[in-house]
C-alpha cells in the first residue's frame, strides 16, 4: 500500500473524524454515564440504575421487551419467506420488487405510523368499512396489538433487506450439490439455506429489535399514552419530569440490553460459521 | 512525503466547510428583531400574532407546549430559549421559586390595568406581590359529555368510573389534572401532600384505566367533536367552541368541585428580548386584541374591556365562560415543592405503566 | 400451484405495505374533516397546505438539514475511509469500533447524549445542533458503505500509474476514486434517507422555534390530525415514488445487462 508514503499523512487525514468522533460520540456517551451514575448534588450513586427495579419501571421494561420480541418475531416470519421468494425470482424482476418493499421507508417515519392511527381509530377507516358491511367493529387502537402492528409496519423493511441480501448471495450450486447428494427440500433448507442466511437474519433481528425496544413515538401515537414503554419513560424524564439523572440511568439500562443483544448475536454468528 | 499536500488540502477543506456552515447559520438568525413565545396549543388567534408582527415589526417565533411540565422541563434546560411564556398558577410559583422568570416592569405594560382587579387578587396565591405575571386566561376544569351517548345526569366525577362508558372516556394526560379528578372524587384536597390520600387516588386511577380510551391533552376537543368518546375531562374554555361545533356536547362542573386556574404571561430570566416581550404582553392586554382573541379561542378572558364588549349576550352572561365561583367548591393548584412533585410523579408513573 | 402461492404472498405483503398509504391519499381528497365520512372530492387541503408557512418552513428545514448533513458526512466519511488505507490494523479497528456506536446504539440514547453535550457546552439548540447531530449519525452509514470497497481494492493500478509518472493526485483521481464512487454514492443516499427520516435524534436536539417535518408532524398528531397532513403525506409519497423511479432506472438497466451477460 503505497497510497500513503508516511503513516503521519494518513493519521492527519483521519484526524478530523477522530476529533469529531471524540466530541460527538465518545464525550456525549461519557456524559450519559456521568449523569446516570450521579445524583443532583453530583455524588456517585447507583440509585438511578436500580430504579428500574421499581414496579412501575420494571413493568414498562418487561412490556417493552415483550412487544419488541413479538414484533421482531412477526417481522422475521413475514420477511423470511419473502426473501426466499424474491431471491428465487429473476434478477431483473426482483430488484424492482425489492424497491417496492423499501419504498415506504422513504416516507417519513411518523407519517407511516400516522397511517395506522387513521386506520385503526374507533371511528377510523377500518371500522367504518366494517360497519358498512354490518360486521362487528374492531377495537385495536390503544392496545399492545396496535403498537406491534405499528412496529412491524415500520421496521419490516429492515428485516427484509438483510435477509434478502444474504439469501441472494447463496451460491445456487451449493444447493444443487446438496440436492444431488440426496437431501430433500426440508433438509436442504435446514442444513444449507438457513445456516448460510444466518448473518442476514441476525442483522435483521438487531435492526428491528433495537428500535422496537426503544421507541416512544409509536407507543404514544398508537397506544393513546395508555401503554408506557421504557422509551416513553426515558423521554418523559427529559421532556416532562426534568430528571436527567434518572433518564440517563435508565438509558444505561437500555444500553445493557443493546450490548446483550450484540453478544448473543456474536455467539450465534460464530456458531453459524463453525 | 509526496502525499502530504493532498491530505492537508482535504483536511483544510473539511475545516472550511465546517466554518462556512456555522457562519452562514449565524447570519441567518441575527437579521431581525425577534420574540420567542411559548404558549399552550390552540391558545391564540393566529391573526393576533400577525397583527402584532405588523404593528411592531417584530418577528414572532411561536412554539406550543402541551402541559406545564413539558414547558418547565424545556425552560429549566435553557431559560433563554423563550422570552415570554404562559404557564398556569402553580407552575408560575415553581418558576419563581427556581428563579427562572423575572419581575415585570409594569410601566412598560400600561394595558395591564385592563385586567380586572379580582384576577390580580387571585394571582396573589402564586405571585404574592403581583410582580411576575399578567393574567391571560382563566377557567375551570370539568366534564364535557355527549348528550346522545350519556343518558344520565352528569354532575359528579364518579361518572368517569362508570363501566357503562368503557372505552368512551378521555382523561387528561397531565399529572395534576388527572389527580385533581381522583382526589376530589374521594373528597380530598387537590393540593394534598398526604401519601395515603395520593395512594387512594392512584388506586382509583389504575382502576379507571381499563375504561379510559386514551390519555390526551389537546386532542380531547377534536375527539369529542368527532363523537369518538362520550365523556372527556376538559378545560372550561373549550366548552363554547365545542358546543358551537357539535350541539350534543355539554360542559359541567361536578358538584365535588373543581380546579380554578389562571394562565398568565411571564418573562423568562434569560430573555434576550425583554423589551419585545413587554410589548407582547402589553399588546395581549389591549381590549380589542383580548376580545378578538377571546372570540377565537373562547377561553374566559380576565380583560374587563373585552368582557364588556362581547357582542353575543349568551356568551357574555354564560355561566360556563364566566362562572360564579361561589356555586361550587373550588381551589387552585399550588406548587407542592420538589418532594410533592416527586410524590405525584412517581404515583402517576405507576398509573401510566399499570397493566389493564 | 407453488408459483400462485408465491405470487399471492407477495401480493398480500404489498397490500399490507401500501393499503395504508393509499388510504391516506384517498382521505386527502375527502372534503369532510371526519375520517368516517366521504364528503365529496376536494383539493382544499392541498390549497391550504400550500399557503401554510409552518409546513413550508419545516419542509425547507428538513431538506436543508438533510442536504448539508449528507454533504458533510459524505466528505468526512470518504476522507476518513481513504485515510484508513494508511492506518495500521489496530487503529483501524478502533476507529471502526467507535463508528459502530451510533449505528448500534438506540436513537433515543444518541439523541439524549447529544442533548447533554450541547447543554454542557451551552450551544443554543436549533439549526446548528440538529445539523451536527445528523452529521454524526450519518458518517457511519457513509463509511460502512465505502469500507468494503476499500478492503477489496487493488492498489497495483495506482502504483503502476505512479511508476508511469502520474502525480499522486492525478493517479488517485484516475485509479482509486472511480472505484470508490459507487460506495460513496450509496453512502450519501443512505445518509440522506436517514436524515430525512429521523425523528428521535432531532426531537432531542432541536431548540425553540425550529421544526423539521418529523417534529412538526409529531406536534400535529398530539394536537389532533388535520386533513392537511394527509395532503402532505400524499405529496411526499408521490415525490419519493418519482425520485426512486428515476434513481432505480439506472441500476436496474445495469443489472439487466449483467443478467444478460450471464
Amino acid at each position: 500500500m503505497k497510497l500513503f508514503k508516511s503513516k503521519s499523512s494518513a493519521g492527519l487525514l483521519s484526524a478530523p473524524y477522530m476529533a469529531w468522533a471524540l466530541i460527538f460520540i465518545l464525550v456525549p456517551l461519557g456524559m450519559v454515564f456521568y449523569y446516570g451514575l450521579t445524583n443532583d448534588s453530583g455524588s456517585f450513586t447507583l440509585e438511578n440504575i436500580t430504579t428500574i427495579a421499581k414496579p412501575g419501571y420494571l413493568k414498562a421494561l418487561i412490556r417493552s421487551l415483550r412487544l419488541a420480541v413479538i414484533s421482531t418475531f412477526v417481522c422475521f416470519i413475514l420477511a423470511y419467506p419473502l426473501g426466499m421468494i424474491l431471491s428465487s425470482m429473476k434478477l431483473s424482476k426482483n430488484t424492482y420488487i425489492v424497491t417496492l418493499f423499501i419504498l415506504p421507508m422513504w416516507m417519513n417515519f411518523l407519517l407511516r405510523t400516522l397511517t395506522w392511527m387513521t386506520l385503526l381509530e374507533g371511528k377510523g377507516v377500518i371500522n367504518t368499512v366494517l360497519e358498512f358491511f354490518h360486521l362487528p367493529t374492531i377495537n385495536v387502537i390503544n392496545t399492545g396489538a396496535a403498537i406491534v402492528l405499528g412496529m412491524v409496519y415500520n421496521f419490516l423493511p429492515f428485516m427484509i433487506l438483510p435477509i434478502y441480501n444474504s439469501l441472494n448471495k447463496i451460491d445456487e450450486n451449493v444447493i444443487n450439490a446438496a440436492r444431488d447428494l440426496g437431501a430433500n427440500t426440508l433438509q436442504t433448507f435446514l442444513k444449507i439455506t438457513l445456516p448460510l442466511s444466518l448473518p442476514g437474519i441476525l442483522s435483521g433481528i438487531t435492526m428491528v429489535f433495537i428500535p422496537a425496544l426503544t421507541t416512544f413515538a409509536i407507543s404514544t401515537m398508537l397506544g393513546g399514552s395508555k401503554i408506557l414503554l421504557i422509551g416513553n419513560i426515558i423521554e418523559q424524564e427529559f421532556t416532562q419530569l426534568y430528571d436527567w439523572h434518572l433518564g440517563s440511568g435508565l438509558s444505561i439500562v437500555l444500553m445493557v440490553f443493546i450490548i446483550l443483544n450484540m453478544i448473543i448475536e456474536t455467539i450465534f454468528d460464530k456458531g453459524g460459521n463453525a | 512525503m509526496k502525499n502530504k499536500p493532498l491530505s492537508i488540502i482535504l483536511c483544510l477543506l473539511l475545516v472550511c466547510f465546517c466554518i462556512c456552515g456555522c457562519a452562514e447559520n449565524d447570519k441567518a438568525t441575527n437579521k431581525k428583531e425577534k420574540l420567542y413565545v411559548y404558549n399552550w396549543g390552540e391558545y391564540i388567534d393566529d391573526e393576533v400574532i400577525d397583527k402584532f408582527e405588523e404593528e411592531t415589526g417584530i418577528d414572532v417565533v411561536y412554539d406550543m407546549f402541551e402541559t406545564n411540565e413539558i414547558m418547565y422541563a424545556k425552560l429549566a434546560q435553557d431559560d433563554s430559549a423563550y422570552d415570554v411564556i404562559c404557564p398556569s398558577d402553580y407552575m408560575i410559583q415553581k418558576l419563581i421559586e427556581n428563579d427562572l422568570i423575572q419581575e415585570l416592569n409594569f410601566d412598560h405594560i400600561p394595558n395591564s390595568k385592563n385586567i380586572g382587579a379580582q384576577y390580580y387578587e387571585s394571582s396573589r396565591s402564586f405571585d404574592p406581590e403581583n410582580k411576575y405575571s399578567v393574567p391571560y386566561c382563566w377557567g375551570t376544569v370539568g366534564i364535557l359529555y355527549n348528550k346522545t351517548m350519556v343518558d344520565e345526569t352528569v354532575d359528579s366525577w364518579d361518572i368517569l368510573w362508570n363501566p357503562k362508558y368503557s372505552g368512551q372516556i378521555l382523561m387528561q394526560d397531565s399529572v395534576r389534572d388527572a389527580y385533581m379528578v381522583a382526589l376530589l372524587k374521594n373528597g380530598y384536597s387537590q393540593n394534598t401532600k398526604n401519601p395515603d390520600e395520593i395512594a387512594v387516588a392512584t388506586k382509583d386511577l389504575i382502576a379507571q384505566k381499563p375504561l379510559v380510551q386514551a390519555y390526551v391533552v389537546d386532542q380531547v376537543r377534536d375527539k369529542m367533536i368527532g363523537g369518538e368518546a362520550a365523556l372527556g375531562v376538559i378545560y372550561s374554555g373549550e366548552a363554547i367552541y365545542t358546543a358551537r361545533e357539535n350541539d350534543d356536547l355539554v360542559y359541567v362542573v361536578p358538584k365535588e368541585g373543581t380546579n380554578v386556574w389562571i394562565d398568565s404571561w411571564v418573562i423568562t430570566k434569560g430573555s434576550k428580548n425583554k423589551e419585545n416581550a413587554e410589548k407582547w404582553i402589553d399588546f395581549m392586554c389591549r381590549g380589542d386584541i383580548a376580545l378578538q382573541n377571546f372570540e377565537y379561542i373562547t377561553y374566559s378572558t380576565p380583560n374587563t374591556i373585552a368582557q364588556e364588549n362581547i357582542e353575543d349576550e349568551d356568551i357574555k352572561n354564560s355561566k360556563v365562560a364566566f362562572p360564579d365561583l361561589s356555586e361550587f367548591p373550588s381551589e387552585s393548584y399550588q406548587y407542592l415543592g420538589q418532594d410533592g412533585d416527586r410524590l405525584y410523579n412517581d404515583a402517576w408513573m405507576e398509573v401510566k405503566s399499570a397493566d389493564y | 400451484m407453488k408459483n400462485v402461492l408465491k405470487k399471492l404472498y407477495l401480493a398480500l405483503l404489498l397490500i399490507f405495505m401500501y393499503a395504508p398509504i393509499i388510504t391516506l391519499i384517498v382521505l386527502s381528497f375527502n372534503s369532510s374533516k371526519s375520517r368516517a365520512k366521504w364528503g365529496g372530492f376536494t383539493l382544499n387541503w392541498y390549497i391550504n397546505l400550500l399557503s401554510d408557512e409552518a409546513v413550508a418552513g419545516a419542509l425547507i428545514n428538513t431538506l436543508t438539514i438533510a442536504i448539508l448533513a449528507t454533504i458533510f458526512s459524505t466528505i468526512i466519511g470518504t476522507v476518513t475511509s481513504i485515510a484508513m488505507i494508511g492506518l495500521n490494523t489496530k487503529l483501524r479497528s478502533f476507529i471502526m469500533g467507535i463508528t459502530n456506536i451510533p449505528m448500534i446504539n438506540a436513537d433515543i440514547v444518541t439523541g439524549i447524549s447529544l442533548m447533554l453535550l450541547f447543554r454542557f457546552l451551552h450551544i443554543g439548540t436549533g439549526f446548528t445542533t440538529i445539523l451536527l447531530a445528523h452529521i454524526t449519525f450519518n458518517i457511519p452509514f457513509v463509511m460502512l458503505s465505502i469500507m468494503p470497497r476499500i478492503k477489496n481494492m487493488n492498489f497495483y493500478v495506482y502504483e503502476a500509474a505512479l511508476d508511469l509518472g502520474a502525480s499522486p493526485v492525478y493517479a488517485f483521481t484516475k485509479t482509486i476514486l472511480p472505484d470508490l464512487v459507487p460506495g460513496i454514492v450509496s453512502g450519501a443516499l443512505m445518509a440522506f434517507t436517514m436524515s430525512l427520516d429521523d425523528f428521535i435524534i432531532t426531537y432531542f436536539t432541536k431548540g425553540s422555534g425550529f421544526e423539521t417535518l418529523s417534529t412538526l408532524i409529531y406536534n400535529e398528531v398530539k394536537r389532533g390530525i388535520q386533513p392537511e397532513i394527509y395532503a402532505l403525506s400524499a405529496i411526499i409519497f408521490v415525490v419519493v415514488l418519482t425520485l426512486l423511479m428515476i434513481v432505480y432506472r439506472v441500476p436496474s438497466s445495469k443489472t439487466k445487462e449483467k443478467a444478460n451477460e450471464k
